[in-house]
């Protein structure tokens, strides 16, 4: 690990300030920056610890919604009675996520920033990797890539975005609130984690000097009938090969809304607007379901090792959307 | 793919682990043997290139460390650590300077759980944890769970369950437990409770039992002992 300097920020203008420094980066949890720097691959010069800024409370806000605040540890968020009892989706997908240690240490803005776990960008014995050296190539499109992208993946980078968070927060359409030097701004979650393209080393819209404040979820449409599902080698305490994120709102018999995202599948959380449209005004049968999968999984491109996840996605939708319209978790 | 062994890297490795004790040129002490060969293990089970580190570890220890003047309290007590290197982990910490060596390192990844420590009574992995950013919390380690001589609940039902082999685990396990009971208490939830549909108080069964402990691994797999420590710790709490 290369040395750093170390500083506590006490409010969030202060850790915006802090961050503009050269080799300057946020400090949450430190789950995953922590590891990284000391594999090298992540090398700041300086810490700023953004876990004194009081951005740690989930409130209900007036349009029916809820804040959580940027600090809030995944734990936490996933216990809190208002996501418990109106977004339970989100509290099943962060307890689908990582270890009870690393759930009580990580937050809600770190969740959002966490790298791909791809091995070729993890190891820096491995010399090519676009994300961590532009330009350098890519180990894992040659390499085995079992756990990689089949969807939106690019000749530059075939990674994928590991978090099961950012998948229900997909589905539920959440914004992100974030604050830099020239003030605030809402970053809907959809725009937020950026598709490789040439550039894989850009991960997010966030800019190098802004800090993620809050995360806010509009009024709760799926607290009834929702079902994250994780697919995964073993059955705890690992990253997804293929997740879904499934939300319906049922009205008579039939779907008057359905939030539908995939984990595991590509460099963001994939979410189905074609899929949640078929969705909309049918009624919840395997048919509908299957018609959803296919559409979700439409464009989908396999690598050489990772054919079986197209299927298992597909199937995986169709059982995630039956478990949620059985309200399994009511 | 060339020979991992002539791999040459453009930016110079560092050393996986905050060491600064410093030793003697060509004296191999116990430490440093314990962590090149875990250096070696590592790579042979992540494949070769992971050999480039242990060679090139001393030529990065030049750089200038940045050092703070850090009190931890841990177990009640405060600890001072004048001119601490920020790269110390809170595992290094008390390993390291504090000769609190219950606490294990496994992986240093947070990975395996063999560190974890309660932080303002939440189990984290101390590994994973900048010593620096705990300034100011409650800090307990495995040494701090008993009173006295008298060993914690979860301790006893781990010695009566016969819950490990060669128990490098167990500090992390026993202290993962500790929380555990103190997070079932209080209602949390975890995976498990949302397919049994137990999403308002779960029942401590052995699958949220397992599901809960999966941040701490057993390379002896002592897990069915283990659980029925848990297990048994729990139904002391309750009675």
């Amino acid at each position: 690990m290369n040395p750093f300097s170390y500083e506590r920020a006490t409010d969030s203008s202060a850790a915006v300030r802090a961050v503009s420094a050269h080799g300057a980066k946020f400090l949450g949890g430190g789950t995953n920056l922590v590891d990284l720097m000391r594999d090298g691959v992540e090398n700041p010069t300086k810490l700023i610890d953004v876990n004194h800024l009081r951005l740690d409370e989930v409130t209900r806000l007036p349009n029916g919604g809820v804040r959580a605040g940027a600090g809030v540890r995944n734990s936490d968020l996933a216990n809190h009675e208002i996501i418990r009892t109106h977004y339970p989706l989100l509290s099943q997908a962060l307890l689908n996520g990582a270890s009870p240690q690393l759930r009580n240490m990580a937050t809600t803005a770190g969740n959002l920033m966490q790298r791909t776990r791809c091995y070729y960008f993890m190891d820096t014995a491995f010399p090519a990797c676009n994300k961590r050296e532009p330009g350098s190539g890519c180990a894992a499109i040659q390499g085995f890539n079992r756990i990689h992208a089949i969807l939106g993946a690019s000749e530059s980078c075939i990674a994928t975005n590991p978090s099961d968070m950012s998948v229900a927060l997909a589905a539920l359409e959440a914004t992100v609130h974030v604050e830099g030097p020239g003030g605030k701004r809402a970053i809907p979650i959809a725009d937020f984690h950026l598709l490789p393209g040439s550039t894989p080393h850009i991960e997010t819209s966030l800019k190098p000097d802004e800090l993620i404040t809050a995360v806010e979820l509009p009024a709760p449409k799926f607290a009834k009938h929702s079902y994250y599902l994780k697919v995964r080698d073993r059955q705890s305490y690992a990253f997804a090969l293929v997740s879904v994120a499934a939300g319906l709102e049922l009205e008579g018999g039939t779907i008057k809304s359905a939030g539908l995202a995939l984990g595991g599948v590509a460099l963001k959380p994939w979410r189905s607007l074609e899929a949640e449209k078929a969705l909309k005004g049918a009624a919840p049968t395997a048919e509908a379901f299957q018609k959803a999968a296919k559409l979700a999984l439409d464009g989908a491109k396999p690598q050489k090792d990772n054919a079986f996840k197209i299927e298992l996605a597909k199937q995986s939708i169709v059982h995630a959307l039956t478990l949620a319209a059985k309200g399994a978790q009511a | 793919m060339s020979s991992p062994l002539c791999t040459e890297l453009e930016e110079p490795l560092t050393p996986t682990s905050d060491q600064t004790t410093p030793h003697a040129e060509g004296e191999i002490s116990r430490r440093t043997f314990v962590k090149a060969a875990g250096l070696l293990s590592a790579a042979a089970a992540t494949g070769l290139p992971r050999l480039a580190h242990a060679e090139d570890a001393q030529a990065a220890a030049a750089t200038e460390p940045h050092r703070i003047d850090l009190t931890l309290k841990i177990n009640g007590k405060d600890y001072s650590l004048p001119a601490l290197d920020t790269r110390t982990s809170l595992l290094d910490a008390l390993r390291e300077h504090l000769d609190l060596t219950g606490s294990k390192k496994g992986c240093d990844h947070g990975q395996c759980g063999a560190c974890t420590v309660l932080v303002d009574g939440r189990r984290v992995n101390s590994c994973l944890t900048l010593a620096a950013t705990v300034e100011g919390a409650e800090i307990t380690t495995v040494e701090g769970l008993a009173n006295g001589e008298t060993l914690s609940p979860v301790q006893e039902a781990f010695l009566e369950h016969d819950a490990f082999q060669c128990g490098y685990c167990t500090p992390g396990q026993i202290c993962s437990a500790t929380a555990l009971l103190d997070e079932h208490k209080r209602h949390d939830l975890s995976a498990v409770s949302f397919n049994t549909g137990q999403t308002a108080t779960p029942e401590l069964t052995d699958n949220e039992i397992r599901e809960r402990m999966s941040g701490n691994i057993c390379r002896c797999a002592a897990y069915p002992n283990i659980v029925a420590a848990v297990r048994a710790a729990a139904k002391g709490a309750r009675a």
